[in-house]
């Protein structure tokens, strides 16, 4: 009997922070986790950058070593020319876009560049918009290797030929423009107007002219100009027919300017440009500060935007595996049954059955041979492949995939439709009130209907609800992802706070796939035997499967004919004309004979039974090991949800189980794929909400068809686009916490709707009345958008904190 | 009292010149980055090494 544990390795890499799967790489006492990360550390040490590591503890990013042909197009002329910023004699000048700049010591090192290669002559980078310009003397250094040495660093930049490059900074520029004509137009035209405030009297009727003469001219910039954008916007939603935000606050200033141009022209009265200059000023402001806002909490959204998943790569060492986003070109891929391509390959090894479904919706599999091309998102149908990358994996199509239209499910979201009807109502409702209510002022004094009319389209402001739901869901899902659940999309969230019943899958979830105690009772087998066994359990993703693999020993891996996977019951394959069956009792008999008469046994583990040559020779015991924490969450859930377990195992682990989960009619045993989705749908016929926790393996239809699917994953790349989230396995204590998070956030974001109802309310019956004057309902319209963004950042947050996400 | 109009103009000339000052400053890049340099001014400046013979 062999017993095999695995060892925790704590080893930190001292360059990006990421484990070290062993000691080979080490300086001293600082270790690395793949050669990469020790080049960059050797290199800044040589330099004297090593103040890299004082600013920040592990700044460095995990390092891709370039195959040496990736950057040939570089020595193209036309596209050296199409990417320089500037060139003359001696000195060119590029700016690149790196995506890994996320600290203090990125700027640093970035900015040191020199010390590097002294043919570089500065460099600078905007940490806001991750790139870094810098000056060369491209006599002596070429664009080339300048990339080149930024990758050597880990500091890549992302190159794109065809983006049009410097037109980016102009845009932001225009806006600071307009602020400072206003500025000074408005502050001008205060300063005159002091007079008319004061009561200047009609014997100084020449001033008031000049005064009033003076404060026209003065508006017509910012009339013309700084409130050009706002007419643009209104003008393009009417020709679409269509009345967006802008529309009232684009009338609103026009009539002001109008009106105002009227009175002081013919002399009737002092005008309101300072009230239309301040409105402006204000509005722009407002606009400023929601820019900077929006891209301050974009900024980490975008750095952090991926979701984890781990591939196998073949080394000289074995296979390890590692996360998609470190696969580099050239690499060699192991992907096995039912695991989804994760980047641009060449079948190397193997057959190649590949199931579309997931890109073009066709389901009917495509054969592939050795060296063709199979394209990402692609799903094996037959045994195990190896596979050669051609393409890095972009995060961002494998969550396209994620999010394709046959996975949608069909959601009713309350608060979407709630405030799409709104955002159709309200514009329209502004309109009418304010002509209602100048109408009504008009009998009184035209000076207050007219306060009145340009009050009311300046305050009201239905931006909050758009932003409110946005912005809330958008930052619990950072939330959830710092706490490694990731979700399919923000919607999730909402579904989310609405189940009330879970559904847990046994085997690979609850359980710990791998760290179980494995034993073999039986003879013992000999090397050959195996190592044959071990090519056939390879093929596998079966959290049994993967148990027996790190158990056996063995170098050698055979080739597997005629191998077939049946879910529930076993494999089987041929090797060297010897057949091995590995899987239930019932499953092995099915073949012939067995001088076995082993009893099915009333331990709590589970069984693998072997046959090589259909002789049952005796079976491996794996032991469950169930997660950490799942005791406590068990308990904790059982108070307010309804919990099942559905499993494919043998009701041997019935009374373990039911320490758990308490009532025993809440486990079933024995179910197939099947039973289990059909499970689902009786569940959801009496109404209830089903939350579903399974590896993806064989439950993937269960998956889809509950309101939540979550997949809980330990490393392996098995992605299925049905689930709504992808839970990373230590992260499996914090289940309670997630629910009632997401139920929070929901709550915050009603919350946010009513502050902005409140506040439309308040505002609106203020100008109603004319005690509101144009200026500060200027202030308070960017004010209330603010405040709503800022309502739903920090309480996410804030609630974040207290439950200890 | 009609110096008051030589006033405003004066005034208003030299607001004029800051406005123009402003609007340079922002063509040049002034505003390009408003985050960067808060970080940059924390560097520690290297010792020069010292240079024998």
């Amino acid at each position: 009997m062999i017993v095999k544990n695995k060892l925790n390795n704590n080893l930190v890499c001292a360059h990006c922070g990421e484990n070290c799967p062993d000691e080979s790489y080490k300086i001293g006492k600082k270790s690395f986790c793949c050669a990469g990360c020790k080049t960059v550390y050797e290199l800044l040490n040589e330099n004297n950058l090593s103040n890299y590591y004082t600013l920040m503890d592990t700044p460095g990013v995990s390092l891709k070593e370039f195959s040496a042909k990736k950057f040939d197009f570089l020595d193209d002329k036309d596209v050296v020319n199409k990417l320089l910023d500037f060139k003359d004699d001696k000195l060119s000048v590029v700016s690149f876009d790196i995506p890994q700049i996320h600290c203090s010591s990125c700027i640093w090192l970035l900015e040191n560049l020199y010390k590097l290669n002294p043919s570089i002559n500065s460099s600078r980078v905007n940490f806001l918009k991750k790139n870094v310009e810098i000056h060369f003397s491209h006599k002596k250094i070429s664009l080339r290797q300048v990339v080149e040495l930024l990758s050597s660093i880990g500091y890549e930049p992302s190159i794109q030929l065809d983006s049009a490059g410097g037109l980016k900074n102009t845009v932001g520029k225009s806006l600071y423009y307009k602020i400072g004509i206003a500025a000074f137009c408005f502050g001008n035209i205060m300063l005159l107007s002091f007079p008319e405030y004061l009561g200047i009297g009609a014997q100084d009727f020449f001033y008031i002219k000049v005064f009033g003469y003076l404060n026209l001219a003065l508006s017509l910039p910012v009339f013309l100009y700084s409130a050009s954008d706002y007419f643009v916007s209104a003008f393009k939603g009417l020709r679409k027919k269509i009345i967006n935000i802008d529309v009232p606050i684009a009338l609103g200033i026009l009539i002001l300017f109008i009106r105002s141009s009227y009175e002081i022209l013919t002399h009737n009265g002092s005008g309101y440009f300072d009230s239309l200059t301040g409105l402006v000023f204000f509005l722009l402001i407002g606009k400023l500060l929601q820019e900077k806002t929006y891209s301050f909490l974009n900024f980490e959204r975008n750095y952090k935007s991926y979701f984890p998943l781990a591939v196998h790569i073949k080394k000289e060492e074995g296979e390890i595996s590692i996360p998609v986003s470190k696969l580099k070109i050239g690499d060699r891929i192991i992907i096995r049954k039912n695991e989804i391509v994760p980047a641009d390959v060449i079948l190397f090894k193997g057959n190649g059955s590949i199931d579309y479904s997931f890109v073009t919706g066709e389901s009917k599999p495509v054969q592939k041979v050795l060296g063709e091309l199979i394209y990402a998102g692609g799903r094996q149908l037959d045994s195990a492949i190896e596979l050669e990358v051609i393409k890095e994996v972009s995060q961002s199509y494998l969550t396209q995939l994620w999010n394709n239209d046959s996975f949608l499910k069909k959601t009713n979201s309350n608060f979407t439709n709630f405030s799409n009807t709104v955002s159709k109502y309200f514009t329209l409702t502004i309109l009418l009130i304010a002509a209602v209510a100048s109408g009504y002022w008009l009998q009184y004094s035209t000076h207050t209907a007219f306060n009145v009319l340009t009050s009311i389209l300046i305050v009201a402001c239905p931006c909050a609800l758009a932003l409110s739901i946005p912005f809330t869901l958008g930052n619990s899902m950072r939330i959830f992802g710092r706490n490694k659940l990731y979700l399919k999309n923000s919607s999730v969230i909402e579904e989310l706070s609405k189940i009330n019943s879970i559904v847990f899958d046994k085997t690979g979830t609850l359980t710990k796939a791998g760290s179980s105690q494995v034993t073999f009772v039986g003879p013992l087998l000999n090397p050959f035997q195996q190592e044959m066994i071990k090519s056939v359990v390879r093929n596998s993703t079966h959290p049994l499967s993967r148990s027996v693999y790190d158990f056996l020993q063995g170098e050698k891996i055979y080739e597997v004919s005629d191998y077939e996977e049946h879910s529930g019951k076993g494999i089987c394959g041929e090797i060297l004309n010897n057949s091995i069956r590995l899987g239930s009792l019932s499953f092995l008999r099915e073949s012939i004979e067995s001088e076995f008469t082993g009893d099915e046994n009333d331990e709590i583990s589970s069984q693998v039974y072997l046959s090589i040559n259909f002789q049952v020779l005796g079976y491996f015991n794996i032991s469950n090991v169930y997660r950490e924490g799942f005791e406590k969450v068990s308990s904790e859930l059982g108070e307010n949800y309804e919990l099942t377990v559905l499993s494919g195992d043998n009701e041997s682990e019935r009374k373990n189980l039911q320490r758990f989960i308490g009532s025993e009619k809440n486990i079933h045993f024995s179910q197939s794929p099947g039973e289990k989705l059909n499970f689902i749908k009786n569940y959801q016929a009496k109404n209830k909400k089903v939350l579903m926790f399974g590896d993806g393996l064989n439950d993937a239809g269960a998956l889809a068809q509950s309101e939540v699917g979550i997949a809980v994953t330990e490393n392996i790349s098995y992605f299925s686009p049905a689930c709504d989230a992808i839970l990373d396995a230590t992260g499996f204590s914090k289940i309670p916490v997630f629910i009632n998070f997401s139920k929070i956030s929901v709550k915050i974001i009603y919350i946010s709707f009513l502050i902005s109802f409140i506040y439309n309310m308040v505002g609106l019956s203020f100008a109603v009345e004319g005690l509101l004057s144009p200026i500060v309902a200027a202030i308070l319209m960017p004010l209330s958008s603010i405040s709503v963004v800022f309502f739903a950042t920090v309480s996410t947050n804030f609630m974040a904190k207290r439950k200890g996400l | 009292m009609s110096v008051i109009v030589v006033l405003i103009g004066i005034s208003l000339i030299v607001a004029l010149g800051f406005l123009i000052a402003f609007l340079w400053a922002v063509k040049s890049g002034q505003y390009n980055d408003t985050y960067t340099p808060s970080v940059r001014m924390l560097f520690d400046d290297e010792k020069k090494k010292k240079e024998d013979g």
